[in-house]
Protein backbone atom coordinates (compact mmCIF):
# COMPACT_ATOMS: atom_id res chain seq x y z
CA UNK A 1 0.00 0.00 0.00
CA UNK A 2 1.25 3.51 -0.85
CA UNK A 3 1.33 6.63 1.24
CA UNK A 4 2.98 7.68 4.48
CA UNK A 5 3.38 6.07 7.91
CA UNK A 6 4.05 8.38 10.89
CA UNK A 7 5.87 10.85 8.66
CA UNK A 8 7.44 13.93 10.24
CA UNK A 9 9.21 16.50 8.09
CA UNK A 10 11.34 19.31 9.51
CA UNK A 11 12.89 22.09 7.50
CA UNK A 12 15.44 23.55 9.93
CA UNK A 13 13.45 24.78 12.91
CA UNK A 14 10.11 24.47 11.11
CA UNK A 15 8.03 21.32 11.48
CA UNK A 16 6.08 21.06 8.22
CA UNK A 17 4.48 17.68 8.99
CA UNK A 18 4.06 15.89 12.27
CA UNK A 19 3.46 12.17 12.41
CA UNK A 20 1.09 11.96 9.43
CA UNK A 21 -0.20 8.60 8.26
CA UNK A 22 -2.07 8.65 4.96
CA UNK A 23 -2.86 5.64 2.80
CA UNK A 24 -3.59 6.19 -0.87
CA UNK A 25 -5.53 3.25 -2.20
CA UNK A 26 -5.81 2.12 -5.81
CA UNK A 27 -9.21 2.97 -7.25
CA UNK A 28 -9.88 5.73 -4.72
CA UNK A 29 -9.68 9.53 -4.93
CA UNK A 30 -8.11 10.86 -1.72
CA UNK A 31 -8.36 14.56 -0.80
CA UNK A 32 -5.93 16.44 1.45
CA UNK A 33 -7.63 19.59 2.73
CA UNK A 34 -6.12 22.61 4.43
CA UNK A 35 -5.25 26.27 4.05
CA UNK A 36 -2.03 27.94 3.08
CA UNK A 37 0.80 26.55 5.25
CA UNK A 38 -1.12 23.47 6.46
CA UNK A 39 1.51 21.14 4.99
CA UNK A 40 -0.45 19.87 1.97
CA UNK A 41 2.34 20.36 -0.56
CA UNK A 42 4.94 18.81 1.73
CA UNK A 43 2.73 15.76 2.28
CA UNK A 44 2.13 15.28 -1.45
CA UNK A 45 5.83 15.74 -2.17
CA UNK A 46 6.72 13.11 0.41
CA UNK A 47 4.27 10.72 -1.25
CA UNK A 48 5.80 11.53 -4.64
CA UNK A 49 9.32 10.93 -3.30
CA UNK A 50 10.39 14.55 -3.81
CA UNK A 51 10.88 15.28 -0.10
CA UNK A 52 12.49 12.78 2.26
CA UNK A 53 10.76 12.30 5.61
CA UNK A 54 12.79 13.33 8.67
CA UNK A 55 11.05 10.49 10.52
CA UNK A 56 8.66 7.77 9.42
CA UNK A 57 8.25 5.96 6.13
CA UNK A 58 6.77 6.63 2.70
CA UNK A 59 5.85 3.97 0.15
CA UNK A 60 5.28 4.54 -3.55
CA UNK A 61 5.42 2.70 -6.86
CA UNK A 62 8.50 3.12 -9.11
CA UNK A 63 9.00 6.71 -10.34
CA UNK A 64 7.85 6.00 -13.90
CA UNK A 65 4.48 4.87 -12.55
CA UNK A 66 3.87 8.18 -10.74
CA UNK A 67 2.15 11.19 -12.30
CA UNK A 68 2.78 14.42 -10.39
CA UNK A 69 1.15 17.79 -11.14
CA UNK A 70 2.67 20.53 -8.94
CA UNK A 71 0.82 23.74 -7.96
CA UNK A 72 0.62 26.21 -10.79
CA UNK A 73 0.62 23.23 -13.17
CA UNK A 74 4.17 22.64 -14.47
CA UNK A 75 3.84 22.79 -18.23
CA UNK A 76 6.39 24.31 -20.62
CA UNK A 77 4.96 27.74 -21.35
CA UNK A 78 7.04 28.39 -24.44
CA UNK A 79 6.03 25.14 -26.09
CA UNK A 80 2.67 24.61 -27.78
CA UNK A 81 0.07 22.22 -26.38
CA UNK A 82 1.07 19.58 -28.95
CA UNK A 83 4.79 20.07 -28.21
CA UNK A 84 4.19 19.70 -24.48
CA UNK A 85 2.41 16.42 -25.13
CA UNK A 86 5.11 15.21 -27.57
CA UNK A 87 7.91 16.08 -25.17
CA UNK A 88 6.40 14.21 -22.24
CA UNK A 89 5.29 11.31 -24.45
CA UNK A 90 8.89 11.07 -25.72
CA UNK A 91 10.26 11.00 -22.18
CA UNK A 92 7.95 8.09 -21.30
CA UNK A 93 8.31 6.30 -24.63
CA UNK A 94 4.62 6.70 -25.49
CA UNK A 95 4.12 6.34 -29.26
CA UNK A 96 2.31 9.19 -31.03
CA UNK A 97 -0.12 9.75 -32.67
CA UNK A 98 -2.27 7.85 -30.26
CA UNK A 99 -5.99 7.47 -29.93
CA UNK A 100 -5.68 7.71 -26.18
CA UNK A 101 -3.85 11.04 -26.34
CA UNK A 102 -6.44 12.46 -28.75
CA UNK A 103 -9.13 11.24 -26.39
CA UNK A 104 -7.46 12.88 -23.38
CA UNK A 105 -7.13 16.18 -25.24
CA UNK A 106 -10.75 16.04 -26.37
CA UNK A 107 -12.03 15.25 -22.89
CA UNK A 108 -10.10 18.12 -21.41
CA UNK A 109 -11.45 20.51 -24.03
CA UNK A 110 -7.98 21.14 -25.50
CA UNK A 111 -8.39 19.59 -28.97
CA UNK A 112 -8.91 23.00 -30.55
CA UNK A 113 -5.79 24.49 -28.97
CA UNK A 114 -2.98 22.13 -29.97
CA UNK A 115 -0.99 24.88 -31.75
CA UNK A 116 -1.33 27.44 -28.94
CA UNK A 117 1.65 28.20 -26.72
CA UNK A 118 0.96 26.85 -23.26
CA UNK A 119 1.91 30.27 -21.86
CA UNK A 120 -1.07 31.85 -23.62
CA UNK A 121 -3.65 29.40 -22.22
CA UNK A 122 -5.94 30.32 -19.33
CA UNK A 123 -5.08 28.94 -15.89
CA UNK A 124 -7.75 26.26 -16.22
CA UNK A 125 -6.55 25.17 -19.66
CA UNK A 126 -2.93 24.99 -18.47
CA UNK A 127 -3.98 22.92 -15.51
CA UNK A 128 -5.85 20.52 -17.78
CA UNK A 129 -2.81 20.26 -20.06
CA UNK A 130 -0.63 19.44 -17.04
CA UNK A 131 -3.05 16.68 -16.09
CA UNK A 132 -3.12 15.31 -19.63
CA UNK A 133 0.69 15.10 -19.73
CA UNK A 134 0.74 13.48 -16.27
CA UNK A 135 -1.69 10.83 -17.56
CA UNK A 136 0.30 9.95 -20.69
CA UNK A 137 2.30 7.24 -18.93
CA UNK A 138 -0.88 5.73 -17.42
CA UNK A 139 0.37 6.22 -13.84
CA UNK A 140 -0.56 3.88 -11.01
CA UNK A 141 -0.33 6.83 -8.63
CA UNK A 142 -1.54 10.29 -9.66
CA UNK A 143 -0.69 13.22 -7.36
CA UNK A 144 -2.10 16.72 -7.91
CA UNK A 145 -1.24 19.75 -5.77
CA UNK A 146 -4.20 22.19 -5.70
CA UNK A 147 -5.31 21.38 -9.25
CA UNK A 148 -8.45 23.51 -9.07
CA UNK A 149 -7.37 26.65 -7.19
CA UNK A 150 -8.56 29.66 -9.13
CA UNK A 151 -10.12 27.43 -11.81
CA UNK A 152 -13.69 28.05 -12.92
CA UNK A 153 -16.47 25.48 -12.37
CA UNK A 154 -16.54 24.22 -15.94
CA UNK A 155 -12.80 23.51 -16.19
CA UNK A 156 -12.94 22.20 -12.65
CA UNK A 157 -15.55 19.67 -13.64
CA UNK A 158 -13.41 18.46 -16.55
CA UNK A 159 -10.40 18.09 -14.25
CA UNK A 160 -12.52 16.22 -11.75
CA UNK A 161 -13.85 13.95 -14.39
CA UNK A 162 -10.38 13.02 -15.65
CA UNK A 163 -9.17 12.45 -12.08
CA UNK A 164 -12.18 10.27 -11.28
CA UNK A 165 -11.82 8.31 -14.54
CA UNK A 166 -8.19 7.66 -13.63
CA UNK A 167 -9.24 6.26 -10.24
CA UNK A 168 -12.06 4.28 -11.87
CA UNK A 169 -9.58 2.41 -14.03
CA UNK A 170 -7.65 1.44 -10.88
CA UNK A 171 -5.05 4.13 -10.18
CA UNK A 172 -4.60 5.74 -6.77
CA UNK A 173 -5.39 9.46 -7.01
CA UNK A 174 -4.52 12.00 -4.31
CA UNK A 175 -5.02 15.77 -4.56
CA UNK A 176 -4.97 18.81 -2.30
CA UNK A 177 -7.53 21.60 -2.01
CA UNK A 178 -8.62 24.32 0.41
CA UNK A 179 -12.30 23.76 -0.45
CA UNK A 180 -14.49 21.30 1.39
CA UNK A 181 -17.24 21.14 -1.22
CA UNK A 182 -14.61 19.63 -3.46
CA UNK A 183 -13.24 17.25 -0.85
CA UNK A 184 -16.79 16.03 -0.19
CA UNK A 185 -16.71 14.20 -3.51
CA UNK A 186 -13.55 12.25 -2.69
CA UNK A 187 -13.62 8.71 -1.32
CA UNK A 188 -11.28 9.53 1.57
CA UNK A 189 -10.44 12.90 3.11
CA UNK A 190 -7.63 14.09 5.39
CA UNK A 191 -8.01 17.46 7.13
CA UNK A 192 -4.56 18.92 7.64
CA UNK A 193 -3.81 21.88 9.93
CA UNK A 194 -0.36 23.21 10.81
CA UNK A 195 1.28 19.97 9.78
CA UNK A 196 -1.02 17.68 11.75
CA UNK A 197 -3.88 15.47 10.66
CA UNK A 198 -7.06 16.69 12.38
CA UNK A 199 -9.37 14.10 10.88
CA UNK A 200 -9.07 11.28 8.37
CA UNK A 201 -11.70 9.02 6.84
CA UNK A 202 -14.57 8.89 4.37
CA UNK A 203 -16.65 12.11 4.23
CA UNK A 204 -19.61 10.24 5.76
CA UNK A 205 -17.50 8.93 8.65
CA UNK A 206 -16.05 12.36 9.39
CA UNK A 207 -19.54 13.87 9.48
CA UNK A 208 -20.82 11.08 11.74
CA UNK A 209 -17.87 11.39 14.12
CA UNK A 210 -18.25 15.09 14.97
CA UNK A 211 -17.99 15.28 18.79
CA UNK A 212 -21.02 16.86 20.46
CA UNK A 213 -23.34 18.59 18.02
CA UNK A 214 -23.65 21.49 15.61
CA UNK A 215 -26.72 23.71 15.92
CA UNK A 216 -28.01 26.64 13.94
CA UNK A 217 -29.01 29.79 15.77
CA UNK A 218 -29.61 33.53 15.35
CA UNK A 219 -27.78 34.44 18.58
CA UNK A 220 -24.62 32.48 19.33
CA UNK A 221 -24.08 31.96 23.05
CA UNK A 222 -20.39 31.18 22.61
CA UNK A 223 -18.94 33.35 19.82
CA UNK A 224 -15.57 31.59 19.97
CA UNK A 225 -17.33 28.40 18.84
CA UNK A 226 -19.69 30.03 16.35
CA UNK A 227 -19.38 30.77 12.66
CA UNK A 228 -21.59 32.26 9.97
CA UNK A 229 -23.84 30.38 7.67
CA UNK A 230 -25.48 33.01 5.51
CA UNK A 231 -27.31 35.47 7.72
CA UNK A 232 -27.55 32.92 10.54
CA UNK A 233 -24.92 31.29 12.76
CA UNK A 234 -23.77 27.79 13.40
CA UNK A 235 -22.38 26.87 16.76
CA UNK A 236 -20.52 23.84 18.00
CA UNK A 237 -21.50 22.39 21.34
CA UNK A 238 -18.74 19.94 22.40
CA UNK A 239 -20.89 18.25 25.05
CA UNK A 240 -24.05 18.40 22.97
CA UNK A 241 -26.08 20.27 25.60
CA UNK A 242 -26.68 23.48 23.65
CA UNK A 243 -30.28 24.19 22.68
CA UNK A 244 -30.91 25.11 19.07
CA UNK A 245 -31.91 23.56 15.81
CA UNK A 246 -29.70 20.58 15.00
CA UNK A 247 -28.13 20.90 11.56
CA UNK A 248 -27.09 18.27 9.12
CA UNK A 249 -23.37 19.02 9.27
CA UNK A 250 -21.40 19.30 6.07
CA UNK A 251 -17.72 18.58 5.71
CA UNK A 252 -17.11 22.32 6.01
CA UNK A 253 -18.64 22.34 9.51
CA UNK A 254 -16.60 19.25 10.39
CA UNK A 255 -13.39 21.04 9.41
CA UNK A 256 -14.27 24.12 11.45
CA UNK A 257 -15.14 21.99 14.50
CA UNK A 258 -11.90 19.99 14.09
CA UNK A 259 -9.85 23.21 13.97
CA UNK A 260 -11.67 24.60 17.03
CA UNK A 261 -11.19 21.33 18.93
CA UNK A 262 -7.47 21.45 18.13
CA UNK A 263 -7.32 24.94 19.64
CA UNK A 264 -7.00 26.62 16.25
CA UNK A 265 -7.86 30.15 15.31
CA UNK A 266 -6.94 33.42 16.91
CA UNK B 1 -26.49 50.98 -3.09
CA UNK B 2 -25.75 49.44 -6.49
CA UNK B 3 -28.22 49.97 -9.28
CA UNK B 4 -26.92 48.69 -12.59
CA UNK B 5 -29.47 48.82 -15.37
CA UNK B 6 -29.23 47.13 -18.80
CA UNK B 7 -25.43 47.16 -18.89
CA UNK B 8 -23.72 46.03 -22.08
CA UNK B 9 -19.99 46.04 -22.74
CA UNK B 10 -18.25 45.04 -25.95
CA UNK B 11 -14.57 44.58 -26.67
CA UNK B 12 -14.36 44.69 -30.47
CA UNK B 13 -16.72 42.00 -31.73
CA UNK B 14 -16.88 40.32 -28.37
CA UNK B 15 -19.80 41.09 -26.07
CA UNK B 16 -18.44 40.62 -22.56
CA UNK B 17 -21.62 41.65 -20.76
CA UNK B 18 -25.04 41.74 -22.35
CA UNK B 19 -28.01 43.65 -20.97
CA UNK B 20 -27.19 42.94 -17.32
CA UNK B 21 -29.21 44.53 -14.55
CA UNK B 22 -28.20 44.12 -10.92
CA UNK B 23 -29.32 45.70 -7.67
CA UNK B 24 -27.58 45.32 -4.32
CA UNK B 25 -29.34 46.89 -1.34
CA UNK B 26 -27.90 48.08 1.96
CA UNK B 27 -27.29 45.20 4.36
CA UNK B 28 -27.52 42.59 1.63
CA UNK B 29 -24.83 40.07 0.60
CA UNK B 30 -25.10 39.17 -3.09
CA UNK B 31 -22.96 36.43 -4.65
CA UNK B 32 -21.92 36.72 -8.29
CA UNK B 33 -21.31 33.30 -9.86
CA UNK B 34 -20.14 32.15 -13.24
CA UNK B 35 -17.31 30.50 -15.15
CA UNK B 36 -14.26 32.40 -16.35
CA UNK B 37 -15.31 34.57 -19.26
CA UNK B 38 -18.90 34.73 -18.04
CA UNK B 39 -18.51 38.49 -17.55
CA UNK B 40 -18.23 38.80 -13.75
CA UNK B 41 -15.09 40.93 -13.67
CA UNK B 42 -16.24 43.18 -16.53
CA UNK B 43 -19.51 43.75 -14.65
CA UNK B 44 -17.62 44.57 -11.43
CA UNK B 45 -15.31 47.00 -13.24
CA UNK B 46 -18.32 48.81 -14.74
CA UNK B 47 -19.91 49.03 -11.29
CA UNK B 48 -16.68 50.45 -9.87
CA UNK B 49 -16.64 53.02 -12.67
CA UNK B 50 -13.36 51.70 -14.07
CA UNK B 51 -14.93 50.60 -17.35
CA UNK B 52 -17.53 52.61 -19.24
CA UNK B 53 -20.54 50.58 -20.39
CA UNK B 54 -21.48 50.75 -24.08
CA UNK B 55 -25.12 50.79 -23.03
CA UNK B 56 -26.95 51.10 -19.75
CA UNK B 57 -26.29 53.04 -16.57
CA UNK B 58 -24.72 52.44 -13.18
CA UNK B 59 -25.71 54.32 -10.08
CA UNK B 60 -23.81 53.97 -6.82
CA UNK B 61 -25.53 55.53 -3.80
CA UNK B 62 -27.92 57.19 -6.23
CA UNK B 63 -25.32 58.86 -8.46
CA UNK B 64 -23.01 57.87 -11.32
CA UNK B 65 -19.68 56.30 -10.20
CA UNK B 66 -17.13 59.00 -9.38
CA UNK B 67 -14.21 59.67 -7.05
CA UNK B 68 -16.74 60.62 -4.42
CA UNK B 69 -18.57 57.30 -4.65
CA UNK B 70 -15.24 55.44 -4.81
CA UNK B 71 -14.43 56.81 -1.34
CA UNK B 72 -17.42 54.88 0.00
CA UNK B 73 -16.40 51.56 -1.59
CA UNK B 74 -14.14 48.89 -0.11
CA UNK B 75 -12.63 46.59 -2.73
CA UNK B 76 -10.68 43.36 -2.24
CA UNK B 77 -9.33 42.36 -5.66
CA UNK B 78 -8.29 38.79 -6.42
CA UNK B 79 -4.62 39.77 -6.24
CA UNK B 80 -5.34 41.47 -2.87
CA UNK B 81 -3.96 44.86 -3.98
CA UNK B 82 -1.23 45.18 -1.34
CA UNK B 83 2.28 46.63 -1.65
CA UNK B 84 4.64 43.73 -1.10
CA UNK B 85 7.64 45.94 -0.25
CA UNK B 86 5.77 47.81 2.52
CA UNK B 87 5.09 46.36 5.96
CA UNK B 88 1.63 45.35 7.16
CA UNK B 89 1.31 48.57 9.20
CA UNK B 90 2.61 50.74 6.33
CA UNK B 91 0.09 49.24 3.92
CA UNK B 92 -2.76 50.03 6.31
CA UNK B 93 -1.45 53.56 6.96
CA UNK B 94 -1.11 54.21 3.26
CA UNK B 95 -4.63 52.90 2.63
CA UNK B 96 -5.98 55.09 5.42
CA UNK B 97 -4.19 58.16 4.02
CA UNK B 98 -5.71 57.57 0.58
CA UNK B 99 -9.17 57.66 2.14
CA UNK B 100 -8.22 60.58 4.40
CA UNK B 101 -8.77 58.77 7.68
CA UNK B 102 -6.60 57.85 10.65
CA UNK B 103 -5.29 54.29 10.47
CA UNK B 104 -7.05 52.12 13.05
CA UNK B 105 -4.99 50.27 15.67
CA UNK B 106 -3.83 46.93 14.26
CA UNK B 107 -6.21 44.04 14.71
CA UNK B 108 -4.79 41.91 17.58
CA UNK B 109 -4.51 38.95 15.23
CA UNK B 110 -2.24 40.97 12.94
CA UNK B 111 -0.30 42.74 15.71
CA UNK B 112 2.71 40.41 15.75
CA UNK B 113 3.12 40.84 11.98
CA UNK B 114 2.82 44.66 11.94
CA UNK B 115 6.46 45.28 11.06
CA UNK B 116 6.84 42.49 8.53
CA UNK B 117 6.94 43.12 4.79
CA UNK B 118 3.81 41.92 3.01
CA UNK B 119 6.02 39.98 0.58
CA UNK B 120 7.36 37.83 3.44
CA UNK B 121 4.13 36.81 5.22
CA UNK B 122 1.84 33.86 4.45
CA UNK B 123 -0.93 34.31 1.92
CA UNK B 124 -3.64 33.80 4.54
CA UNK B 125 -2.29 36.67 6.65
CA UNK B 126 -2.05 38.90 3.58
CA UNK B 127 -5.68 38.20 2.91
CA UNK B 128 -6.58 39.44 6.39
CA UNK B 129 -4.56 42.60 5.79
CA UNK B 130 -6.37 43.15 2.50
CA UNK B 131 -9.70 42.79 4.33
CA UNK B 132 -8.61 45.21 7.06
CA UNK B 133 -7.55 47.63 4.31
CA UNK B 134 -10.90 47.40 2.52
CA UNK B 135 -12.91 47.78 5.74
CA UNK B 136 -11.01 50.45 7.68
CA UNK B 137 -12.77 53.42 6.08
CA UNK B 138 -16.14 51.82 6.92
CA UNK B 139 -17.34 51.52 3.34
CA UNK B 140 -21.01 51.54 2.44
CA UNK B 141 -20.34 49.11 -0.37
CA UNK B 142 -17.94 46.17 -0.24
CA UNK B 143 -16.86 44.44 -3.43
CA UNK B 144 -14.91 41.21 -3.01
CA UNK B 145 -13.40 39.17 -5.82
CA UNK B 146 -13.00 35.53 -4.67
CA UNK B 147 -12.23 36.69 -1.16
CA UNK B 148 -11.30 33.45 0.57
CA UNK B 149 -9.32 31.46 -2.02
CA UNK B 150 -6.62 29.34 -0.41
CA UNK B 151 -7.73 29.98 3.17
CA UNK B 152 -8.38 27.19 5.67
CA UNK B 153 -12.01 26.60 6.71
CA UNK B 154 -11.79 28.21 10.14
CA UNK B 155 -10.02 31.29 8.80
CA UNK B 156 -12.62 31.45 6.02
CA UNK B 157 -15.40 31.36 8.62
CA UNK B 158 -13.68 34.23 10.45
CA UNK B 159 -13.43 36.31 7.27
CA UNK B 160 -17.12 35.70 6.65
CA UNK B 161 -17.85 36.96 10.16
CA UNK B 162 -16.23 40.23 9.12
CA UNK B 163 -18.19 40.40 5.90
CA UNK B 164 -21.46 39.75 7.73
CA UNK B 165 -20.63 42.33 10.39
CA UNK B 166 -20.13 44.92 7.64
CA UNK B 167 -23.51 43.96 6.12
CA UNK B 168 -25.22 44.16 9.49
CA UNK B 169 -23.71 47.62 9.86
CA UNK B 170 -25.60 48.57 6.69
CA UNK B 171 -23.04 47.93 3.97
CA UNK B 172 -24.06 46.38 0.67
CA UNK B 173 -21.79 43.47 -0.28
CA UNK B 174 -21.10 42.00 -3.72
CA UNK B 175 -18.92 38.86 -3.75
CA UNK B 176 -17.76 37.06 -6.86
CA UNK B 177 -16.82 33.43 -6.42
CA UNK B 178 -16.32 30.07 -8.10
CA UNK B 179 -16.79 28.15 -4.90
CA UNK B 180 -19.99 26.72 -3.50
CA UNK B 181 -18.78 26.91 0.13
CA UNK B 182 -18.65 30.64 -0.39
CA UNK B 183 -21.79 31.00 -2.49
CA UNK B 184 -23.86 29.45 0.30
CA UNK B 185 -22.93 32.39 2.54
CA UNK B 186 -24.74 34.92 0.34
CA UNK B 187 -28.36 36.07 0.80
CA UNK B 188 -28.97 36.05 -2.92
CA UNK B 189 -27.04 34.75 -5.92
CA UNK B 190 -26.69 36.04 -9.46
CA UNK B 191 -25.52 33.52 -12.04
CA UNK B 192 -23.82 34.71 -15.24
CA UNK B 193 -23.00 32.69 -18.34
CA UNK B 194 -21.52 34.02 -21.59
CA UNK B 195 -22.13 37.67 -20.65
CA UNK B 196 -25.76 37.25 -19.59
CA UNK B 197 -27.30 37.16 -16.17
CA UNK B 198 -29.26 33.96 -16.59
CA UNK B 199 -30.86 33.52 -13.20
CA UNK B 200 -30.90 35.06 -9.76
CA UNK B 201 -32.29 34.11 -6.39
CA UNK B 202 -31.49 32.08 -3.30
CA UNK B 203 -29.55 28.81 -3.53
CA UNK B 204 -32.87 26.92 -3.50
CA UNK B 205 -34.33 29.16 -6.20
CA UNK B 206 -31.27 28.76 -8.45
CA UNK B 207 -31.44 25.02 -8.15
CA UNK B 208 -35.20 25.12 -8.79
CA UNK B 209 -36.27 21.77 -10.16
CA UNK B 210 -32.93 20.96 -11.83
CA UNK B 211 -32.19 17.30 -11.28
CA UNK B 212 -29.20 15.01 -11.40
CA UNK B 213 -29.30 11.32 -12.13
CA UNK B 214 -27.49 9.50 -9.35
CA UNK B 215 -26.09 6.06 -10.00
CA UNK B 216 -25.24 3.67 -7.19
CA UNK B 217 -23.40 0.51 -8.08
CA UNK B 218 -21.26 -1.96 -6.15
CA UNK B 219 -18.87 -1.72 -9.12
CA UNK B 220 -18.77 2.10 -9.13
CA UNK B 221 -15.66 2.06 -11.29
CA UNK B 222 -17.54 0.11 -13.95
CA UNK B 223 -20.55 2.43 -13.78
CA UNK B 224 -18.40 5.58 -13.92
CA UNK B 225 -16.30 4.29 -16.81
CA UNK B 226 -19.32 3.18 -18.87
CA UNK B 227 -21.05 6.56 -18.54
CA UNK B 228 -17.81 8.52 -18.95
CA UNK B 229 -16.99 6.70 -22.17
CA UNK B 230 -20.46 7.50 -23.49
CA UNK B 231 -19.44 11.19 -23.11
CA UNK B 232 -22.08 11.96 -20.50
CA UNK B 233 -21.13 14.81 -18.10
CA UNK B 234 -20.29 12.50 -15.20
CA UNK B 235 -19.22 13.59 -11.73
CA UNK B 236 -17.88 11.33 -9.03
CA UNK B 237 -19.38 11.70 -5.57
CA UNK B 238 -17.64 9.33 -3.18
CA UNK B 239 -18.63 6.02 -4.72
CA UNK B 240 -21.68 7.32 -6.53
CA UNK B 241 -21.72 8.66 -10.05
CA UNK B 242 -23.78 11.77 -10.78
CA UNK B 243 -24.96 12.88 -14.21
CA UNK B 244 -26.37 16.43 -14.05
CA UNK B 245 -29.43 16.69 -16.28
CA UNK B 246 -28.93 13.06 -17.30
CA UNK B 247 -31.81 11.04 -18.73
CA UNK B 248 -32.50 8.00 -16.56
CA UNK B 249 -33.58 5.76 -19.39
CA UNK B 250 -30.43 6.51 -21.40
CA UNK B 251 -28.24 5.88 -18.37
CA UNK B 252 -29.97 2.63 -17.47
CA UNK B 253 -29.55 1.41 -21.05
CA UNK B 254 -25.85 2.24 -21.11
CA UNK B 255 -25.27 0.48 -17.81
CA UNK B 256 -27.23 -2.56 -18.94
CA UNK B 257 -25.17 -2.92 -22.11
CA UNK B 258 -21.99 -2.52 -20.07
CA UNK B 259 -23.23 -5.28 -17.76
CA UNK B 260 -23.09 -3.12 -14.63
CA UNK B 261 -25.78 -3.71 -12.04
CA UNK B 262 -26.82 -0.31 -10.68
CA UNK B 263 -29.65 1.68 -9.20
CA UNK B 264 -30.39 5.03 -10.80
CA UNK B 265 -32.45 7.68 -9.04
CA UNK B 266 -33.23 11.32 -9.70
CA UNK B 267 -32.02 13.70 -6.99
CA UNK B 268 -31.97 17.50 -6.78
CA UNK B 269 -28.94 19.01 -8.53
CA UNK B 270 -26.26 20.80 -6.54
CA UNK B 271 -25.50 24.47 -7.09
CA UNK B 272 -22.26 23.58 -8.86
CA UNK B 273 -24.09 21.22 -11.19
CA UNK B 274 -26.56 23.99 -12.01
CA UNK B 275 -23.63 26.23 -12.92
CA UNK B 276 -22.14 23.58 -15.15
CA UNK B 277 -25.51 22.92 -16.82
CA UNK B 278 -25.93 26.67 -17.36
CA UNK B 279 -22.66 26.81 -19.24
CA UNK B 280 -23.70 24.08 -21.64
CA UNK B 281 -21.59 21.08 -22.60
CA UNK B 282 -18.12 22.50 -22.20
Amino acid sequence: MWGTTDVTVRFGPVTALESVTLTVEPGVVTAVVGGDGAGKSTLLRVIAGLVAPTEGRAARPPDRCIGFVPTGSGVFRDLTVAENVEFVAGAYGVALPSERVDDLLRRSGLSGFTDRLAGTLSGGERQKLALVTALLSEPLLLILDEPTTGIDPVSRMMLWRLMAATAARGAAVVFSTSYLDEAERAGVVMLLDRGRSLAYGTPDDLIRQVPGKVVTTDEPTDPARAWRHGARWRQWSPDGTLPGELVEARLEDVAIVAALAAGGGS
Amino acid sequence: MIEAVHLTKRFGDFTAVHDASLTVRAGEVVGLLGANGAGKTTLILMILGLLRPAEGTVRLFGEPPSRRSRARVGYVPQGLGLYSDLTVAENLEFGAAVFGIEALPLDPGLGPDGDRLIGTIPWGTRRRVSFAMALQHRPDLLILDEPTSGVDPLARARLWNQIRRAAEGGAAVLVSTHYMDEARQADRLVLMAAGDIIVEGTVAELIGDAVTAQVEAADWQGAFTALDEASLPVMLDGRRTRVPGGDRAVIENLLRSAGVAARTTEVPATLEEVMVLADGPG
